[in-house]
């Protein structure tokens, strides 16, 4: 059997038509077919640069800091995303299990994007203060320990591992060249604010028994897990939420 | 027309060692691909499966599933049969035997260095899309040199006409590198990490417009050229309408890549784009089905066949389960659908429907039918190969009934609220604990298919190592199989 006799229906006048103009030419075949994928991309991507038609951004949203990039970072080295999402969507049992549905201006700063397609756990929009710190920790180090019959994986290396500030400073620096809005005076003071921001965690842990240090992987991803969310929670409350 | 000519013009030598290399390397990843997906699926039900060690938790896994599946299975059965049918419908040798070399031994070193890094948490966490920039930018070369091998062949075919399997097989060469760059546009912080120059919801856009499209113009338009070539050779009928391949191939590719913000329904995101997303989901039933039927009608006056072939066994439920998951797809894209299976099992299911029913179904069929004249022998164990359908079968209904009822399941009982207002299923843990059930079935499920892929290869390999050579290849085709 011939390749080619496979083709055969009916011919009909865009049959021919078709034959005659496209399928004898392989470039402009490849032109046309270029400019049909194109076209609801350009539709759909670019007007979400301008002011209009793009996503809404606000000012009670601040970037995040150089500990909880850090913290951002493990999150996304560990997968957490598969089964966690950053979306609450406005539906009311949603708001009740959660808290107030997720708002376009807190993400305006996430790069990447980290709002889920999946949750095989609890969404985490509204995380921030919903714990102590003491209480991540232990869900990290063993989650049937706050979480009974939870089937989350544990995390213990993350109370060993150690984040390095220089390596911090590269990330914030490189988001900054992406357009977050640090300042220079912030990219050089990468290292002191990790170490203040980290104390502080520290202190808090300590107060619960749990002895750790400020440059500790856990310790970052505490400061991220109660960063979730914060800046949304308070604005929404002083608007009295709801409405939009 | 051009007919006459081209049953005198001699058989030219074409290539088909490299056809012999991606047929290989489709079947050894595909076995290292599932595999991993039924670790990961144990691991949901029996969380001590993530051995405590860093690079075996889920986190890690998972990325390397799909991108094994996607894009080291499904990537270089796409390749073997493009190389293999666009040989024969150009009637030429492919432009470059040097471009095809580096084109398989690229793509398999990116499969290496990407199950290495996901696996050491070097991510950046898009779906699909999780490889670091490094990786990315030897995908964008390895695409470009596949590329100009792709077109170098067209244009010194000896054929005038493309073949409707060649239009698909163009979508696929164009369409994946435009994804594939914009998606991976970012700002390098070392050799291992990045971030987007995209942010937020404009950032979720770019990456849904990609991932929804790498399903569309990787998963689906070079199969529906596999279909298109290989379906009519096994069955040994025409293509049922020429004119239907040119209507669903153009609505097809237009209309696909608008689709993309229904995995963002009920966001932030601005609901103008949403809108955008829903209404072009639903217009793609149509191009889709019209894929499915010019496939299944194909076979009119050949169903007696599905008896004994096997071949065709595979293929015509690779159709059917195009068929049902498109139908699927659209449906669960209608707001108040997504609503409820948004985030819940069903759209696990969905994507296995299409995974393990089309991709899985349609690329065993198009191999199990190459192997005899690839090397020329008859199939090793025609039988084991009705018994793989049979296993796979039975896998992908476990499969799926049990995400079905799971994610329906939970998702009713998130939303569930009481006459008093409250959440009738207050604690997140007691859902999980009641999907337990679903999820073994699952794992079964995954188990079956993985066996049957086993089956596979023994009998692949069984095929290429034996002893007879068959008397002439057409004679053992028109004769049935088992």
């Amino acid at each position: 059997m011939s390749d080619h006799q496979t083709t055969h229906g009916t011919e009909s006048n865009y049959g021919q038509f078709h034959r005659r103009v496209l399928e004898s030419r392989g470039g402009l075949f490849a032109v046309v077919t270029t400019i049909a994928i194109l076209i609801g991309g350009l539709v759909e991507i670019v007007p979400m640069y301008t002011a209009g038609a793009g996503p809404e951004t606000g000012d009670w949203v601040t970037p995040y800091t150089p500990l909880e990039v850090a913290g951002r970072d493990i999150y996304i080295r560990e997968g957490c995303y598969l089964c966690h999402s950053q979306w609450v969507r406005p539906m009311r049992a949603e708001i009740l299990r959660y808290g107030e549905w997720s708002r376009a201006p807190e993400y305006q700063y996430d790069r990447p994007f980290l709002l889920g397609s999946r949750r095989m756990g609890p969404d985490l929009h509204r995380l921030a203060q919903k714990y102590p710190d003491a209480w991540h920790y232990e869900h990290m180090r063993d989650p049937r320990s706050t979480s009974p019959g939870s089937v989350m994986p544990a995390y213990p290396w993350l109370m060993r591992a150690t984040i390095s500030a220089r390596d911090v400073q590269a990330s914030v620096l490189a988001l900054r060249r992406a357009g977050v809005p640090y300042t220079q005076v912030e990219v050089g003071g990468v290292e002191n604010s990790i170490a203040g921001q980290g104390e502080e965690i520290v202190r808090s842990l300590a107060g619960a028994g749990i002895e750790t240090r400020a440059d500790t992987e856990i310790v970052a991803l505490i400061a991220y897990m109660q960063r979730l969310g914060r800046e949304g929670k308070a604005h929404l409350s002083t608007q009295g939420g709801g409405e939009e | 027309m051009a007919r006459v000519e081209q049953v005198l013009t001699p058989s030219p030598d074409y290539d088909d060692d490299i056809v012999r290399l991606f047929f290989w390397a489709t079947v050894i990843w595909g076995l290292v691909g599932m595999l991993v997906g039924v670790i990961i699926a144990l691991q949901i039900s029996w969380w001590p499966a993530n051995l405590g060690l860093p690079w075996t938790t889920f986190g890690r896994l998972r990325p390397l599933h799909t991108n094994a599946v996607v894009f080291a299975f499904a990537g270089n059965v796409c390749f073997t049969g493009i190389y293999y049918s666009m040989q024969r419908l150009l009637k030429v040798r492919m432009h470059s035997d040097l471009l095809s070399r580096l084109h398989f031994w690229g793509w398999q070193a990116i499969i290496v260095a990407a199950a290495v890094t996901l696996v050491l948490g070097m991510t950046q966490s898009k779906e699909y899309a999780e490889l670091i920039w490094p990786i990315d930018i030897a995908i964008a070369v390895v695409w470009v040199i596949f590329a100009v091998n792709f077109f170098g062949t067209i244009a010194i075919r000896k054929v005038k006409h493309l073949y409707v399997a060649i239009w698909f097989y163009m979508s696929f060469v164009i369409t994946i590198p435009v994804l594939h760059i914009v998606n991976s546009l970012v700002v390098p912080a070392t050799l291992f990490r990045s971030y987007p120059v995209f942010a937020g919801l404009t950032d979720g856009l770019v990456q849904w417009w990609y991932a929804h499209n790498a399903v569309g113009f990787f998963l689906t338009t070079p199969f529906l050229g596999l279909m298109y070539y290989f379906l009519p050779r096994a069955a040994e009928r025409p293509v049922y309408s020429y004119r239907l391949s040119i209507i669903h191939f153009w609505a097809l590719v237009f209309l696909y890549i608008w689709a993309g913000p229904h995995h963002l329904l009920y966001s932030a995101l601005p609901e103008w784009a949403q809108t955008l997303g829903v209404v072009f989901s639903i217009m793609l039933l149509a191009p889709s089905w019209g894929g499915m039927l010019n496939g299944l009608l194909t076979l009119r006056g050949a169903w007696h066949r599905l008896r004994t072939d096997p071949v065709l066994k595979f293929m015509v439920v690779a159709v059917s389960f195009y068929g049902m998951a498109t139908f699927e797809g659209p449906m669960m894209s209608i707001r108040a659908v997504n609503g409820l299976a948004h985030f819940t099992n069903w759209v696990i299911g969905h994507v296995h429907s299409g995974a393990l029913g089309w991709v899985g179904m349609m690329t065993f069929g198009t191999l199990y039918w190459l192997a005899p004249r690839l090397w020329n022998r008859e199939l090793a164990y025609p039988k084991m190969a009705t018994q793989h359908f049979w296993l796979a079968t039975i896998g992908i209904v476990l499969y799926t009934i049990s995400m079905w009822v799971a994610g329906l399941m939970e998702g009713l009982q998130w939303r569930a609220v009481n006459e008093a207002g409250q959440l009738a299923h207050p604690m997140f843990m007691d859902i999980v604990h009641r999907l337990m059930p679903y999820y073994w079935m699952r794992f079964l499920g995954g188990v079956l298919y993985l066996a049957g892929m086993g089956m596979f290869l023994f009998n692949l390999i069984a095929t290429a190592r034996g002893p007879a050579p068959r008397t002439t290849v057409r004679a053992a085709a028109a004769a049935p199989a088992a």
